[in-house]
């Protein structure tokens, strides 16, 4: 059996928790999730504008932080730190913790390979439209492929404490060390599955263990010192969801339940690099505190085609807000709401989109929020966006004057007006896998 | 006669770009065909409204005793282009939670 902990859902998650995990109990492998679908943009920005960047910068410091008690533990890591530099990641881990031998996956990085690809004939389209890449290309800042673990699974061969990669799949940081240590073969359907369901339902971090959970949330103990998810995986497939004694959260069938459907869509096609996993198998059982048992995972061959992760520029936006106080609040705020909404007109800007939310009675749940016809305050937020910067900046100066030119009791203005915000939108497309090559590199 | 969905079930809500998804799971395995019946893909379109502009999926598991909705066009264009307060829908299983469906006493009695 096998230890797998995840401490970081992304980046930018609880920094106390991957040190809890390690200090607090046995684990023989620690992930890190840091990777989500605009994190590649914003890291490809960095790198353009200093070739050092552009990956995790959280993570060399906690691994320094960390390099000690690896080697007393004997805790190996794996992470997605790497970003669109996992090279200069890992070079940066080396220089703040030397005693550590550190592999990189390299490979699924193919932004200067866009245009090979596009000559080869592939058109990669949006999954989600259907329109060709070539509609985007000059505004492309990143192109990364999903991979899935058996690169990684090479990489913790080269006998690496730490292991970096760049975009690979959340899921495939858990099942790296599993194919590793069990041997298990790129055809071995079931067991592919049961380690991407165990990866799925850890890489959210604490979701699995009583963060962000509905049922009786009010009695999940201790969530200042919430425990970090742990895998406990058998050779044969079948494993179970833990934490750490003593820490605080909760681990039930319930809990799980719930991260197992979190992002989820087809549940018999969950599709990873390396297999699909029918979730529609899967067998849990508490077994014992804070013990879940996790069974009958079926799987299906890995799909021809690989996923990309292709970021680009799309335009601008910006979002502003004001609080209006009782009484007649949400009438202030919608008075203020026409105002704005006049003089943009009168501006002849032009938007792909305005959008007003009344925070306190309709932001969150919108048409199907409980009425609240006469709450003592609303925030009005307003946002607007669309291609062309000018018009959106000349928005961020519409809001404030109405904290004297508009309905009365007007405040929350203190942090000024406005930011103009870069909008980057995500472009998921697809790509036959032996175009990508992946390779491991030792960084000594 | 009438209870709000929350009763029987609890929920977990995500996106993956414009698409909100939102598992629905009866606390109570029994109650899983209650929610088959009750918990249907035009019903949760109907419910939403305005705020689901495409089609919405369902999927069954009930090895969990649980529904996966897929809402499309549901998050004013997801990740980096919404505009909306909870871009990623993190709010939507517990605004579908106070859905109304039918059960009589007997099936909740189960």
């Amino acid at each position: 059996m096998i230890r797998i902990a995840n401490g970081q859902g992304f980046w930018g998650d609880w920094l106390e928790a991957p040190v809890r995990l390690v200090e607090q109990g046995p684990i023989d492998y620690l992930t890190l999730d840091y990777l989500a679908e605009v994190t590649m943009s914003i890291l490809q920005k960095q790198r353009q504008a200093d070739p050092n960047l552009g990956y995790a910068r959280d993570f060399p410091p906690l691994v320094a932080r960390l390099e000690k008690l690896l080697h007393e533990r004997r805790v190996r890591v794996i992470a997605n730190a790497g970003g669109v530099n996992p090279i200069a990641c890992a070079q940066e881990v080396r220089r703040l913790a030397p005693s550590l031998k550190v592999a990189v996956v390299v490979g699924d990085d193919v932004f200067e390979r866009l245009d090979e690809f596009l000559a080869a004939g592939h058109a990669m389209n949006s999954m989600d439209t259907g329109e060709p890449l070539s509609t985007i290309r000059s505004k492309i800042l990143s192109a990364n492929a999903y991979i899935g673990a058996f690169p990684l699974a090479e990489a913790l061969e080269t006998g690496a404490d730490v292991v970096i990669a760049g975009r690979c799949a959340d899921a495939a940081l858990a099942l790296a060390p599993m194919l590793q240590r069990f041997g298990w073969k790129a055809d071995a359907w079931d067991l592919l599955a049961a380690g991407t369901v165990a990866g799925h339902i850890v890489e959210c971090g604490a979701q699995a263990t009583g963060g962000n959970c509905q049922v009786d949330w009010q009695s999940i103990p201790d969530m200042a010192n919430i425990g970090y998810p742990i895998i406990e995986m058998e050779p044969d497939g079948a494993f179970s969801i833990t934490k750490h004694p003593g820490t605080g959260g909760r681990v039930g069938c319930d809990v799980v339940k719930e991260q197992l459907l979190y992002e989820l869509g087809d549940p018999k096609s969950y599709i990873v690099p390396d297999c699909m996993a029918d979730f529609t198998t899967i067998q849990l059982k508490d077994a014992g505190p804070d013990r879940v048992r996790v069974s009958g995972v079926r799987g299906r061959p890995r799909p021809e085609m690989l996923k990309l992760s292709i970021s680009y520029a799309w335009g601008w936006k910006s979002i502003g807000t004001l609080v209006y106080s009782a009484p007649q609040a949400l009438e202030k705020a919608r008075a203020a709401d026409h105002i704005v909404r006049e003089r943009l007109q009168q501006l002849g800007l032009a938007f792909d989109e305005i959008r007003t939310e009344f925070f306190g009675v309709n932001a969150c749940h919108g048409p199907v929020a409980v009425a609240n016809p006469d709450p003592p305050e609303v925030q009005l937020r307003i946002g607007v966006r669309g291609h062309d910067k000018k018009a959106v900046d000349r928005f961020t100066r519409e809001l404030i004057p109405l904290v004297l030119s508009g309905p009365p009791t007007g405040t929350g203005y203190g942090d000024g007006r406005p930011q103009v915000r870069e909008v980057v939108a995500f472009w998921p497309a697809l790509i036959p896998r032996d175009l990508i090559r992946t390779s491991v590199e030792v960084v000594e | 006669m009438k209870i709000a969905l929350s009763r029987i079930a609890h929920a977990r809500s995500g996106d993956k770009g414009d698409t909100s998804n939102i598992g629905v799971i009866a606390f109570d395995p029994r109650h899983y065909p209650l929610l088959v019946r009750e918990v249907t893909a035009e019903r949760v379109k109907q419910f939403f409204g305005e705020f689901v502009k495409g089609k919405v999926e369902r999927y069954e598991l009930p090895n969990l005793g649980a529904l996966n909705f897929l809402l499309f066009e549901a998050l004013d264009g997801g990740g980096t282009l919404s505009l909306r307060i909870d871009a990623q829908g993190k709010t939507l299983g517990a605004a579908l939670l106070q859905m109304e469906i039918e059960a009589s006493d007997s099936e909740l009695s189960v």
